[in-house]
C-alpha cells in the first residue's frame, strides 16, 4: 500500500536471478541461500524470549501490540453480526479506557468484507494513514487448493468490496514438489489482482503456512520466494494448521526481511499469526523484531499480529498497569 | 525513549543473606583464618561485599587434617549409595537456593544475571545430580571392579565460573569417595562460602569438604601439602606449570585444566545467522572469561566481509552494563588486574597493525568494563592471535581451504576447544578428526553437560573433567598401586604404594616435609608422605 503503483514482481528479482524466472533458476537461487541450523535458531529465539520487559517499556509494548493486531475472525460460522461486533471491538478495544489505541485491521473472509467496511464506517482507513484497515483472506484460504482463476476471482472480489489488504496462501503442494516457478507466478498474479480500478494496490500478505513447510530451510526459501514475487508482507500461518506462528519461525522470517532490506533498501512486513494468545508471548515477538530488524519495524505497515484472543489479554495487562490490580475476563468485552 | 532502551529490570539482592565477614570452612564449621583477611568487592561497582579470611599454611594444614580425618573415619567407609544421597541432597539444595546463588555470583564475579541464572547455577545442580548417580555405580566407571578412591583432594579453582568450577571439582571427588580441600579464587570466594552453608544444611559429615580462602600463597600451600593425594586445578597455564613442578616426583595425582586460544572455524556453507550467534556466544559469553572461549575466529575468505558485517550488526545489539539487570548481555570484567591485561593486549593488537572495532555503547563509570571488541586483519604471528586474552576480544583470521583452516586452528600451544560451522556433516567430521583440541563443538559453542568429558591437549592441560572420564580422575583401579597414597584404605596392603617410591631416591621420608597430615590411628603407616621425594621427574 505504501508502495502503491510499483512494478508487479520486484524489479530486482530478475536481476538477482540473472535470467528468466524458472523452477530451475529459482531453485539455484534459493538453494544458494545459507541454511538454517535449527538448534541455533531456536536457542536464539529462546534467548530473545528471556528479555525482561518492565514498567515503562511494558506499557509502551502493550499499546504497541494493540496497534499491531489484525483482529481476526475466520470461522465457517461467521455472520454479519459477528463481524460488526468484531469491528466495534477494533474501534473501541476497551470501553472502560478510551485512551486505548485502535487495532491495525480486522481480518475476515472475503464475503464478510462489505460488513466490516460498513461497520467500521468513518474509522475505516480506506487506504489512508490512520484508521483501521480491512484485511481479507483470499485465494481459496486456508488450503489454497483451487484453480488460479478461482484464486484470482476470490482476490478481486475482496478488493472490489473494499478490502485494503489481501492475505493470500501459497500453494504448499507446488512448493514442496519443487515447482517454485508456479508459486512465484501465482503470487505475481494475485498481486496483480490486488490492483484497484484507480491503479493503486491492496496490500498483499503472503501466507507461507510454515506448519506445512516443516523445515526451517523451507521457511527461509519460501520467504525469499514470496518477497521476490512482490509480497508486501510475509505471514507465518493461516491459523488452521498446527503449529502456527512460533517465535523461531518468526525470527527466521525477520532475518530474511532484514537481509532483503540490506540488499535492496526495500522494507517488507512480517505477520506471525495463530497461537499468540498472551501479552507475555506477544512482547517476546516485539523484542525479536526490535533486536533483529530494528524498532522501525514496530509499525502497522511492517509488523502485525494475526490474533483473536490476544487482544483481551493485552487489555487485562493494560488495566493492571493502569490500576495496579488484576481484573478479570468479565471486565473486557468479548467480540 | 526507544523501546530498545529497555527499562531497568534489576534482580533484587534482597534474596541474599550475606554475612559481613566469612571465615574458613574447616571440619564443618566456619573458623577464623590466621591470615590478614581481605575484602571481596563487586567488579561492577567496586563496592565492598564482605570481608574474607586468609588461610595461612597452618590453616591449610588444619583443613587437610580435617579432610583426612573425615576420609578415614567416615567418607571412605560409607557406602556409595549413602554418598550419593548426600550429593543428591546438595543438588536439590542448590536448586532451592538457585536465585540466591545466582545473585551472589553475579554480584561477586560481574557476570550477567541471565548467565548465572540460566547457565552457571543450573549446571552446578546438574553436576551434582550427575555424579550423585555415579556414587554407587563406580564398578561401571571403566576401571574394573572396586575402584578405589584416592584420599584427600586439593582443589584450586578460578574466578571465571566460581561456583560451577567448584561443582566440577567437588562433585566427582565426593562421588568417588574422596574428601576435599578447595581453594576458591581470591576475587570470587562468595558463592563457595554460601555453598559451605549449603553443606551444613545438607548435614554433610564434618571435614568431607573444607574451603580455604586466600590468594596464591594459600593455593601454593594446599598444592604442596604432603597430606593431599590428588591435585585438581583450573586456571592459567603459568600457574599450572608451577603446580606440575611442585608435585613432580610425588605420588600426587593431578589434573590441570588450563588456558586456551580456541579456533572457531566458519566455512562458507555455514548457517550464517546461527554462526554469527555462535561467534558472539563463543567470545562474549561471560565477558570472554572462558578458558575454552572461541577467541580466534577463522572465517573462510570468501565470506569474510559478510560475516564481519553481520557480526558487527549483532554486536551493536549487545547490552553491556549492570550484571544484575536481567537484560544485560555482557557484564563487568572481574578485576582491575584482568582489565589491565585485556587493555594491554588489545593495545598491542592495535600496535601490531590489526584493525580494532567496538560497538558504540556507554560503559558505567565505576567498576571494571571493557567494550566487546573485534580485531580484523589479524596475522597468525600477532600477539592477539597467540596469547590468551581472557576477555571480550576476538581476533579474526581468514583461511582458504579446509586444510589451511585445520593448520591454522592447530597452530597454537593450546588445545582446549574448537568450533566448526558448516552445513556439511561430512566436512564437520573430517575437520574435527584433525583438530587437536579436547572439545570440539559443531554448529554450536560453549555448551556444557556433566556427562561430557572436558579437558585439553598440549598446554591446555591434562586429565579430563566431566562424564565417566572425570570420575576416573578421582579413582584408581583396585589392582594399580602406582599412585596409591598409602592412606587410601587400611585394607590395602601398604606395599602397593611401593612402586611410587621406587622411582624416588632410596632415602626414606624427606625430612623437610611437615609431619604427616594424619594424626588418626587408622593410618597403616606414614609411608604416604615418603612419596614426596625430591625427584624432579616429570609426570
Amino acid at each position: 500500500m505504501h508502495d502503491a503503483g510499483k512494478e508487479l514482481a520486484r524489479p530486482t528479482a530478475l536481476e538477482m536471478l540473472d535470467g528468466p524466472i524458472t523452477d530451475a533458476s529459482l531453485r539455484r537461487y534459493l538453494d544458494g541461500i545459507p541454511g538454517v541450523d535449527a538448534v541455533g535458531l531456536e536457542q536464539r529465539a529462546a534467548d530473545l524470549g528471556s528479555r525482561s520487559i518492565k514498567t515503562t517499556s511494558k506499557a509502551w509494548a502493550l499499546d504497541t501490540i494493540i496497534r499491531l493486531i489484525d483482529l481476526t475472525t475466520l470461522e465457517g460460522a461467521d455472520t454479519p453480526g459477528k463481524v460488526r461486533s468484531l469491528s466495534a471491538k477494533a474501534v473501541t478495544p476497551d470501553a472502560s479506557d478510551r485512551s486505548t489505541p485502535q487495532v491495525a485491521a480486522v481480518c475476515v473472509y472475503g464475503d464478510m468484507v462489505p460488513y466490516a467496511v460498513e461497520a467500521l464506517g468513518a474509522h475505516h482507513s480506506v487506504g489512508g494513514e490512520g484508521g483501521i484497515n480491512v484485511a481479507a483472506v483470499a485465494t481459496a484460504f486456508p488450503s489454497g487448493r483451487a484453480s488460479l482463476a478461482v484464486k484470482l476471482a476470490d482476490t478481486a472480489d475482496a478488493v472490489d468490496a473494499g478490502a485494503d489488504e489481501i492475505d493470500m496462501v501459497i500453494d504448499r503442494g507446488a512448493f514442496l514438489s519443487g515447482r517454485y516457478g508456479q508459486v512465484y507466478d501465482e503470487i505475481v498474479a494475485v498481486k496483480e489482482a490486488c490492483r484497484r480500478s484507480d491503479g493503486s494496490y491492496a496490500h498483499l500478505k503472503v501466507i507461507l503456512e510454515t506448519g506445512e513447510l516443516n523445515t526451517y530451510d523451507n521457511v527461509r526459501r519460501a520467504s525469499w520466494l514470496s518477497i521476490l514475487a512482490g509480497g508486501d508482507f510475509i505471514k507465518t500461518s493461516t491459523g488452521k494448521v498446527s503449529p502456527a506462528a512460533t517465535l523461531p519461525v518468526t525470527l527466521l522470517m525477520l532475518q530474511v526481511v532484514r537481509d532483503w532490506h540490506l540488499l535492496t533498501g526495500e522494507k517488507v512486513g512480517v505477520k506471525p499469526a495463530g497461537g499468540i494468545r498472551s501479552s507475555k508471548d506477544a512482547i517476546k515477538y516485539l523484542v525479536t523484531v526490535a533486536e533483529t530488524v530494528g524498532e522501525e519495524w514496530l509499525q502497522p505497515h511492517l509488523f502485525r499480529f494475526g490474533a483473536s484472543s490476544l487482544l483481551n489479554d493485552v487489555l487485562l495487562q493494560r488495566q493492571k498497569l493502569t490500576t495496579g490490580q488484576y481484573s478479570g475476563a468479565d471486565y473486557v468485552t468479548i467480540d | 525513549m526507544s523501546f530498545l532502551d529497555y527499562a531497568p529490570a534489576p534482580e533484587s539482592t534482597s534474596v541474599l543473606n550475606l554475612k559481613k565477614q566469612y571465615g574458613l570452612f574447616i571440619n564443618g564449621e566456619f573458623v577464623d583464618g590466621r591470615g590478614d583477611g581481605f575484602a571481596t568487592i563487586s567488579p561492577a561497582t567496586e563496592k565492598h561485599i564482605a570481608q574474607i579470611a586468609t588461610a595461612t599454611d597452618a590453616d591449610v594444614d588444619d583443613a587437610v587434617r580435617a579432610a583426612r580425618r573425615a576420609y578415614d573415619t567416615v567418607w571412605s567407609t560409607m557406602s556409595g549409595s549413602d554418598r550419593g544421597k548426600y550429593l543428591f541432597r546438595i543438588a536439590r539444595l542448590v536448586q532451592e537456593r538457585a536465585r540466591e546463588l545466582a545473585v551472589a555470583e553475579s554480584l561477586d564475579n560481574g557476570k550477567p544475571i541471565k548467565e548465572s541464572r540460566d547457565v552457571d547455577v543450573p549446571l552446578v545442580a546438574a553436576w551434582f545430580f550427575y555424579y550423585a548417580g555415579w556414587a554407587d555405580k563406580l564398578d561401571h566407571a571403566g576401571l574394573g571392579a572396586n575402584p578405589r578412591s584416592l584420599g584427600v583432594a586439593g582443589q584450586v579453582i578460578p574466578w571465571n565460573f566460581p561456583l560451577l568450577m567448584l561443582a566440577w571439582k567437588i562433585a566427582p571427588a565426593l562421588a568417588a569417595g574422596n574428601t576435599v580441600v578447595l581453594k576458591p579464587a581470591e576475587t570470587t570466594p562468595l558463592t563457595a562460602l554460601i555453598f559451605a552453608e549449603i553443606l551444613q544444611q545438607a548435614e554433610l559429615p564434618a571435614g568431607v569438604v573444607n574451603i580455604v580462602t586466600g590468594a596464591g600463597a594459600t593455593g601454593r600451600a594446599l598444592v604442596a601439602h604432603p597430606g593431599i593425594d590428588k591435585v585438581a586445578f583450573t586456571g592459567s597455564t603459568a600457574v599450572g606449570r608451577e603446580i606440575a613442578r611442585t608435585i613432580a616426583g610425588t605420588s600426587k595425582r593431578v589434573t590441570l585444566e588450563l588456558g586456551g586460544k580456541a579456533a572457531n572455524i566458519v566455512f562458507d556453507d555455514a548457517p550464517i545467522d546461527e554462526a554469527v550467534e555462535g561467534i558472539v556466544n563463543g567470545i562474549f559469553f561471560n565477558q570472554g572469561h572462558v578458558c575454552c572461549a572461541g577467541s580466534r575466529l577463522l572465517v573462510q575468505e570468501s565470506i569474510h566481509d559478510e560475516v564481519i558485517e553481520r557480526l558487527k550488526r549483532r554486536m551493536s545489539t549487545l547490552r553491556v552494563g549492570d550484571p544484575l539487570d536481567k537484560n544485560t548481555d555482557v557484564g563487568a570484567i572481574n578485576s582491575r588486574e584482568q582489565l589491565d591485561r585485556i587493555r594491554a593486549l588489545s593495545d598491542q593488537g592495535e600496535a601490531e597493525g590489526a584493525e580494532r572495532w567496538s560497538p558504540d555503547c556507554e560503559l558505567p563509570t565505576d567498576g571494571f568494563w571493557f567494550k566487546p571488541t573485534i580485531f580484523t586483519g589479524v596475522s597468525t604471528s600477532d600477539t592477539i592471535a597467540r596469547e590468551e586474552i581472557f576477555g571480550p576480544v576476538l581476533s579474526v583470521l581468514t583461511f582458504r581451504t579446509p586444510a589451511e583452516a585445520i593448520a591454522k586452528a592447530n597452530n597454537t600451544p593450546y588445545g582446549l576447544s574448537a568450533g566448526i560451522w558448516s552445513d556439511k556433516g561430512s566436512r564437520i567430521l573430517a575437520v574435527a578428526d584433525k583438530l587437536r583440541a579436547g572439545v570440539i563443538w559443531a554448529n554450536t559453542f560453549n555448551k556444557f553437560d556433566p556427562s561430557s568429558p572436558f579437558g585439553g591437549y598440549k598446554e591446555s592441560g591434562y586429565g579430563r573433567e566431566g562424564g565417566k572420564h572425570g570420575l576416573g580422575a578421582y579413582l584408581a583401579t583396585a589392582a594399580s598401586g602406582t599412585s596409591l597414597p598409602s592412606s587410601i584404605a587400611p585394607s590395602v596392603p601398604a606395599e602397593l604404594s611401593a612402586p611410587a617410591e621406587l622411582s624416588a631416591p632410596a632415602e626414606p621420608a624427606t625430612p623437610a616435609e611437615p609431619t604427616a597430615a594424619e594424626p588418626t590411628a587408622a593410618e597403616p603407616a606414614s609411608t604416604t608422605e615418603t612419596t614426596t621425594a625430591p625427584n624432579g621427574a616429570a609426570e
